[in-house]
C-alpha cells in the first residue's frame, strides 16, 4: 500500500441548494490527501473543512461504501463513478488522481433524474420502472420446492450477470441520450432467462419499456457507453434480449 | 401499432430495418460502381446502368428505396430531438469513455454529412440521367442495344480532383456510418447475444471498411489511370 | 423467575411453532382491509414483511431512509443463506441447524425461536427461487451449496458473492409488486424520528422527510421496526454509513426493552484500517476462509521488518509462518466461528506479530490454495472479492497474501421481543437484526439473511394476526390525537435543539471519539475497569456534544449533518448502555469476552449458573441507570456444554 500524499488538489463541484435553485460550479482546495483514501473520504475531508469554515457541506448520496447499494453517484472528470473501471464512486481511490489536479464533479444529468441538492439526484424514476413489472407475481407461501425448478448452470449464470445491476444510474448518466435501456434490460433479461420469469415475460417487457418512455428517458442508440460505465459490467447483449422480448410481445398484440 | 412506432424501441426498429435495407442498396450500388474500374471502354458499366434503368423489379424498388431514405432520415431527426430532450442540462466535462469521433456517438452527424453528399450525388448523376439530361450523356450502342452513355458522364466527373476528394470523403463517411449502423441494426432487432455481439461488431467494421475502401478506390483508380 | 413474558408455547420443541400457529388469532380478509400497518426499514426483514402483509390484505405504509428500498444494507451480505434442505445428503436436518445455531450462539439464544428459524429455513429458499433469485446451480440444474464457519455440513445457498443483494432484490420485487397494486405506500428518503404510543399501544410514527425537512405524522394499528443493528455506534464498522439505531432507540425510550446490547459480532476478515481518514471498513466474505490460510510471522523480528516495509510477506518461508488458527483449533482450523477467529487475530497482534504499518493486521494467504487448485479455480470462486480487495488496497491477492483484521460487523443484541416478535410495547414489532432473538451471543455466517427473511416472510405475517385480531374494531388512527401532537412537537424540538447548539465541532468528530472509546474498552476484549472508564468517558462526551456540536445548513432542506447529529445523539446513549450491559455480564460468551472470565488457554468461559439469561434493559431517563429485567433461558432440548472447536 504505497502511501503517497497529494499535497494539493482542487475539487470543482456543482452546487445547487434545491431542485429549483440555479446551480453553478464552485472550486475548493483540498490538502494532504493520501492516495490510499477513497474518493468519498476525500469529499468527507472537504466537507469537514467546509463546515469548520461555516459553509454548507456538499450534499451527495452514498451509503454502503463497498460498491453494492448503488446509492453513490457523481460524474467525475467525464466519467460516471470516476476514472476507474468496474467501480462505483465509493470504491474509487485517490491513487487515480495526481498532484495539483482539478477534479470536476457533477451530478448525474438527465431529465428523468432531477437534482435534489448539489450532486444528489432523484432516481425515483427507476423505482417506477421496477414497480411497473420488475417482479415475478408470486405471493409468499405456496411455492414448490426449490429443486423442482431445474435451471441449467449457464442460464443461472447469465441471469445472475444481469441481476448484478445495482440500480445506480451510471448507465443513464453516461448515455448520450440519458437512456435507461441497460437498467431495464438487466431486469427483463434476468427474468427472461429463468423459467419462473418466462410466464409474465411479455407483459413485463411491455410495461417496463412503456414506463421508461413515459418518464422521459431517451432512447437507446446502441452507443455502448452504458456497459463501459456500468460498475458491474452488465453487457449490452441484455439490451438485445430486451429488444427481442419487447418486439415479440408487441408482435403478439 | 402507431403507439408501437412512436415507442422508443419501435422508432429504433424502423431505423434498423430501413438502415439494413439501405445497406443492401449500397451493396448493389458499390458493385455497379466498381464495374467502372473493370472495363475502361465503359461497356460493362453502361450495360449495368441500363439494366438498372429498365428492369421492372428495380423500377418498383426505386420508390421503395426513396421511402426508405426518407423514413430513415425523418426518424433519425425525431429520435435525435427526443434524445436531446432527455438531457436538458449538458455536462461541463463531457463523456470521456468513448472518443469524440466514435461513430456510435456521431450517427446523426455522420448521417447528415452523408445526406449532404447524397444530394450532391443526386444532382450530379441521378437527376441528369433521369430528368434533365447532359451534353455528355450521349447515346451509345452496346451489343446491339441503344442506351445512355452513363460511363461518359461518370468518368468525366472523376477527372475532377475536387469532386474526387469529395467522393472519397463521402465513401469514408458511409463506411463509418455503417461500421456502427450494421451491428446496431441487428442489436435493435434483437438478433444478438454475448457471442454474436462480438461477431456483429467485427462484421460491421469489416463492412464499413469495404464500403469506404470500395467507394474511395474508384476516384483513386481514375486519378492514377488517367 | 423472569418478569418478562416471552410467550414461548409449551410442548416439545419441534411442535411449538405448529401448536402456536394453530392457537393464535387469524384476521378475516374483510377486516384486514381495515387495518393499517407501518413497516420501517426495507432490508430483508422489512421488505419481506411489508410485501407479505400487503399480500395478505393489510394496508401497509413502508419507510426507508435511502432513495430506494433496494439499498438497505442487507444488500451487502456476500456469502450466503443457510437452510436445512439437506440437498447434499450430508445428514443435515432442522435439528442440526437448530443445534449449530444454539451452539454457535454460545447457548445464549432462545431455543424455541431458533428451532422455528430452522423449521422455516427451507421455505425461504423455495420462496426466493420462485421469485427468480438466481442462486448458483449445479450442471444438472439443482441448487448448489457451500460450507461456512462453525458447521460441519454444506447448507449455505448463494448467488456468487452477492447473495444478500439477490435476496433483497427478490424481496424488493415482491414489495414493488404490492406498491404497484396500491397495497403498499412507500416513503423513501424518510427517517423515523419517534414512535407514537396511544393508551399503551403503538399507533404510529413521526418521520422526517429528508428532502424537504418536513416532519410528518403517520398512524397505524401496528408498527413494525425492521431497522437493522447498531454496529455503527463504533463509527468504524462494515455497516453502511447511514445505518443507525435511532428507530430502536426511540422505541426503547418509549418503553420497549433493549436486550443484550453487549453482544456485538466482530468479523475476522475485514480490510484493515488505513490511516485516520477512513470512514468505514470493508468486509471480505467469510467464504474466503474455506481456501485461505491465516498466518502471522513466527518470529517477532520478521513482523517488525514487515511493518517497516523492509521485507515482503512472500520473503518469509513456510517454516517461519505461524498458522495460528490451525495450530490452536486443529479440527475446525481456519473455519472456526467468527468470534474465535477474531480474538485469535487480536491476540497475535497484541503480542506484537501484526503485519501492517499499524501492527493491526494478519495475513489471509491463497498461495496454498492456488498451488492446490490452480489460479482459475480460485478466480472462479472469489474473483469478485479479489478484484474488490485490489481496488481498495492496490495489492494483488493472487500474488501477495491479503491483509485482514477484525471489525464490527453485526449486532446480536437489539430490541427485546417475545415469541411473536412483539416488543414490550403492545403493537410494536421488531424484526431481523433490530431484534435480539435468534443468534444468542454470536451469529453464525449466513444466518442473518435467514433470520431476516424468516421473520418477514414466515413469522410476522402469522403472529401479527394474533394482535391485530383484537384491533378490528379500532377505526383508522387519527393523527390529530394529542399523543401525535406531542410526539411531533418533541421531534421538532429535538431537531431545533441540535441545530441551535452552534458550537465548533462537526458531528463526525464526536462519532469518531465515541467509536474509539467503545473499540478500546468495549471491543473484542473487555474488563471491569475499562468498562467503567468507557461509561464515564461516554457521559463526558455526551455533555460536550450538547454544548459544542456544530450543525450547518438548514432545518428545512436536505441536511445530512442534521441527520447524522440525531443518530449520533442516540449512539451516545446506546454506547453507554452497551458498556453497562457488558459490565453487568461478568462472563465470556460468544462475541462478548470478559478478561475476568477466561480459561487458562485464553478461551472464553461461560458462567451458566449466573448468566443464562437475556438482559433486557428498561429506560428510566438519559442520565439515570436503566433497570435490568432478566429473562431466564431454559434449555429443554440441548445440553449446555463449553463450546470447543479444537
Amino acid at each position: 500500500m504505497a502511501d503517497i500524499i497529494l499535497n494539493k488538489i482542487y475539487v470543482k463541484v456543482w452546487r445547487q441548494n434545491s431542485p429549483k435553485a440555479k446551480g453553478g460550479f464552485e472550486t475548493y482546495q483540498v490538502e494532504n490527501v493520501s492516495q490510499g483514501t477513497s474518493f468519498l473520504e476525500m469529499i468527507d475531508i472537504l466537507n469537514d473543512k467546509l463546515i469548520l469554515e461555516g459553509k454548507d457541506p456538499i450534499a451527495f448520496d452514498h451509503d454502503c461504501r463497498e460498491g453494492i447499494c448503488g446509492m453513490c453517484s457523481m460524474y467525475i472528470n467525464g466519467h460516471a463513478h470516476g476514472p476507474d473501471t468496474e467501480v462505483t464512486t465509493c470504491q474509487l481511490h485517490m491513487r487515480k488522481f495526481h498532484e495539483g489536479q482539478t477534479i470536476v464533479v457533477e451530478p448525474w444529468r438527465a431529465a428523468a433524474f432531477p437534482v435534489i441538492k448539489d450532486v444528489m439526484v432523484d432516481r425515483t424514476a427507476f423505482e417506477k420502472i421496477q414497480q411497473a413489472g420488475g417482479y415475478v407475481s408470486v405471493n409468499t407461501g405456496g411455492v414448490p420446492d426449490g429443486n423442482v425448478i431445474l435451471i441449467g448452470q449457464d442460464d443461472a449464470e447469465e441471469a445472475m450477470d444481469a441481476a448484478a445491476c445495482i440500480g445506480c444510474g451510471a448507465c443513464v448518466a453516461t448515455c448520450k441520450n440519458s437512456s435507461a435501456m441497460l437498467f431495464v434490460a438487466a431486469k427483463v433479461s434476468q427474468f427472461a432467462k429463468l423459467p419462473q420469469g418466462k410466464i409474465e415475460a411479455k407483459k413485463r417487457a411491455k410495461a417496463m419499456v412503456a414506463k421508461m418512455d413515459e418518464l422521459g428517458f431517451g432512447g437507446c442508440t446502441n452507443t455502448g457507453g452504458c456497459e463501459l460505465a456500468c460498475p458491474k459490467s452488465i453487457s449490452i447483449a441484455h439490451i438485445a434480449r430486451l429488444n427481442r422480448e419487447y418486439l415479440s410481445a408487441k408482435l403478439a398484440d | 401499432m402507431s403507439s408501437f412506432m412512436s415507442a422508443s424501441i419501435g422508432r429504433k426498429l424502423l431505423m434498423s430495418i430501413t438502415g439494413l435495407f439501405l445497406i443492401s442498396f449500397l451493396c448493389i450500388h458499390l458493385t455497379l460502381n466498381l464495374f467502372l474500374t473493370f472495363d475502361d471502354s465503359g461497356n460493362l458499366f453502361n450495360l449495368a446502368a441500363h439494366f438498372m434503368a429498365t428492369n421492372p423489379l428495380i423500377k418498383i424498388m426505386e420508390p421503395v428505396l426513396a421511402v426508405g431514405f426518407v423514413v430513415h432520415i425523418i426518424w433519425s431527426a425525431w429520435i435525435t430531438l427526443e434524445n436531446m430532450r432527455a438531457r436538458p442540462q449538458k455536462y461541463a466535462y463531457g463523456d470521456q469513455l468513448l472518443s469524440w469521433w466514435a461513430p456510435a456517438k456521431n450517427m446523426f452527424i455522420l448521417g447528415a454529412m452523408v445526406l449532404v453528399f447524397l444530394v450532391i450525388h443526386l444532382v450530379n448523376f441521378w437527376i441528369k440521367m433521369k430528368f434533365t439530361g447532359d451534353p455528355l450523356l450521349t447515346s451509345v450502342n452496346v451489343g446491339g442495344v441503344e442506351m445512355h452513355n452513363a460511363y461518359a458522364l461518370v468518368s468525366n466527373l472523376f477527372m475532377n480532383p475536387l469532386y474526387n476528394v469529395l467522393y472519397m470523403i463521402g465513401g469514408i463517411l458511409v463506411g463509418l456510418h455503417i461500421s456502427h449502423g450494421f451491428w446496431s441494426a441487428f442489436q435493435t432487432i434483437g438478433f444478438s447475444n454475448q457471442i454474436w455481439l462480438k461477431r456483429l461488431k467485427f462484421l460491421a467494421v469489416a463492412i464499413g471498411v469495404v464500403f469506404a475502401a470500395g467507394f474511395a478506390y474508384i476516384p483513386i483508380y481514375f486519378m492514377i489511370k488517367f | 423467575m423472569s418478569d418478562l413474558n416471552s410467550k414461548i408455547p409449551s410442548g416439545p420443541i419441534a411442535e411449538k411453532w405448529s401448536n402456536h400457529k394453530a392457537k393464535i388469532k387469524v384476521v378475516s380478509p374483510a377486516n384486514k382491509r381495515k387495518l393499517d400497518v407501518i413497516v420501517v426499514g426495507t432490508g430483508l426483514a422489512g421488505a419481506s414483511a411489508a410485501a407479505s402483509l400487503a399480500e395478505l390484505g393489510y394496508n401497509v405504509t413502508a419507510f426507508c431512509y435511502q432513495d430506494s428500498p433496494r439499498r438497505a444494507h442487507s444488500i451487502a451480505a456476500q456469502g450466503g443463506i443457510n437452510a436445512a434442505k439437506n440437498y447434499q445428503n450430508d445428514n443435515d436436518s432442522v435439528y442440526r441447524l437448530f443445534y449449530d445455531t444454539i451452539k454457535g450462539g454460545d447457548y445464549r439464544a432462545r431455543e424455541a425461536n431458533v428451532h422455528r428459524l430452522a423449521e422455516v429455513s427451507p421455505n425461504i429458499i423455495d420462496q426466493c427461487v420462485a421469485q427468480g433469485v438466481p442462486f448458483a446451480r449445479e450442471y444438472g440444474g439443482t441448487l448448489s451449496n457451500r460450507s461456512f464457519g462453525g458447521v460441519l455440513v454444506s447448507r449455505t445457498f448463494y448467488a456468487r458473492g452477492q447473495t444478500g443483494q439477490q435476496l433483497l432484490l427478490g424481496a424488493y420485487s415482491a414489495l414493488n409488486r404490492q406498491i404497484n397494486e396500491g397495497t403498499v405506500k412507500m416513503h423513501t428518503r424518510h427517517e423515523m424520528m419517534d414512535v407514537v404510543v396511544v393508551d399503551g399501544k403503538a399507533r404510529g410514527i413521526i418521520a422526517r422527510d429528508m428532502v424537504t425537512g418536513e416532519v410528518k405524522r403517520f398512524g397505524a394499528h401496528a408498527v413494525v421496526l425492521a431497522t437493522g443493528g447498531y454496529g455503527n455506534v463504533f463509527f468504524l464498522s462494515t455497516n453502511a454509513m447511514g445505518c443507525n439505531a435511532s428507530a430502536s432507540w426511540v422505541a426503547y425510550k418509549k418503553g420497549a426493552y433493549f436486550a443484550n446490547p453487549c453482544y456485538v459480532q466482530i468479523h475476522p476478515t475485514c480490510i484493515p484500517v488505513h490511516g485516520s481518514q477512513q470512514s468505514k471498513l470493508t468486509l471480505m466474505s467469510e467464504s474466503l476462509r474455506n481456501d485461505g490460510r491465516v498466518w502471522v510471522p513466527r518470529k517477532k523480528e520478521d513482523a517488525a521488518k514487515l511493518r517497516k516495509g523492509e521485507i515482503k510477506p512472500n520473503d518469509i518461508v513456510d517454516e517461519d509462518r505461524d498458522f495460528y488458527l490451525e495450530r490452536r483449533y486443529p479440527s475446525y482450523g481456519n473455519l472456526v466461528p467468527r468470534d474465535v477467529a477474531s480474538r485469535a487475530a487480536k491476540e497475535r497482534c497484541d503480542a506484537g506479530f501484526g503485519v501492517n504499518k499499524e501492527g493491526m493486521a494478519v495475513f489471509l494467504d491463497f498461495k496454498y490454495a492456488i498451488q492446490r487448485l490452480g489460479r482459475d479455480t480460485i478466480a472462479k470462486r472469489y474473483g469478485n472479492l479479489f478484484q474488490m480487495y485490489e481496488k481498495i488496497t492496490d495489492v494483488d491477492p493472487y500474488k501477495e497474501p491479503m491483509q485482514i483484521y477484525p471489525a464490527i460487523h453485526y449486532t446480536m443484541g437489539g430490541t427485546w421481543v417475545d415469541y411473536n416478535l412483539m416488543t414490550s410495547i403492545p403493537g410494536l414489532y421488531s424484526l431481523g437484526e433490530a431484534n435480539f432473538s435468534d443468534h444468542g451471543a454470536n451469529r453464525l455466517g449466513a444466518s442473518a439473511l435467514m433470520q431476516g427473511l424468516a421473520d418477514g416472510y414466515f413469522v410476522l405475517p402469522y403472529t401479527i394476526g394474533d394482535y391485530l385480531g383484537g384491533e378490528i374494531m379500532v377505526p383508522k388512527i387519527n393523527t390529530n390525537l394529542p399523543e401525535f401532537e406531542a410526539a411531533e412537537k418533541a421531534v421538532v424540538g429535538r431537531l431545533e435543539k441540535l441545530f441551535n447548539i452552534k458550537g465548533k465541532t462537526p458531528v463526525d468528530h464526536f462519532h469518531k471519539k465515541l467509536g474509539t472509546i467503545l473499540w478500546d474498552h468495549v471491543g473484542m476484549s473487555r474488563n471491569e475497569a475499562g468498562l467503567k472508564t468507557a461509561i464515564e468517558e461516554i457521559q463526558k462526551l455526551r455533555k460536550a456534544f450538547y454544548s459544542d456540536l456544530l450543525v450547518p445548513g438548514e432545518l428545512k432542506n436536505v441536511n445530512p449533518e442534521l441527520e447524522k447529529a440525531g443518530r449520533v445523539a442516540d449512539f451516545l446513549e446506546l454506547g453507554e448502555l452497551l458498556a453497562r450491559d457488558a459490565l453487568n455480564r461478568n462472563e465470556s460468551c460468544g462475541g462478548h469476552f470478559r478478561e475476568e472470565s477466561a480459561t487458562e488457554e485464553g478461551e472464553a468461559k461461560r458462567d451458566d449458573d449466573n448468566f443464562a439469561y437475556v438482559a433486557a434493559w428498561e429506560f428510566r431517563g438519559v442520565d439515570e441507570a436503566p433497570v435490568l429485567h432478566k429473562e431466564e433461558l431454559t434449555f429443554e432440548t440441548i445440553q449446555l456444554t463449553q463450546r470447543s472447536y479444537k
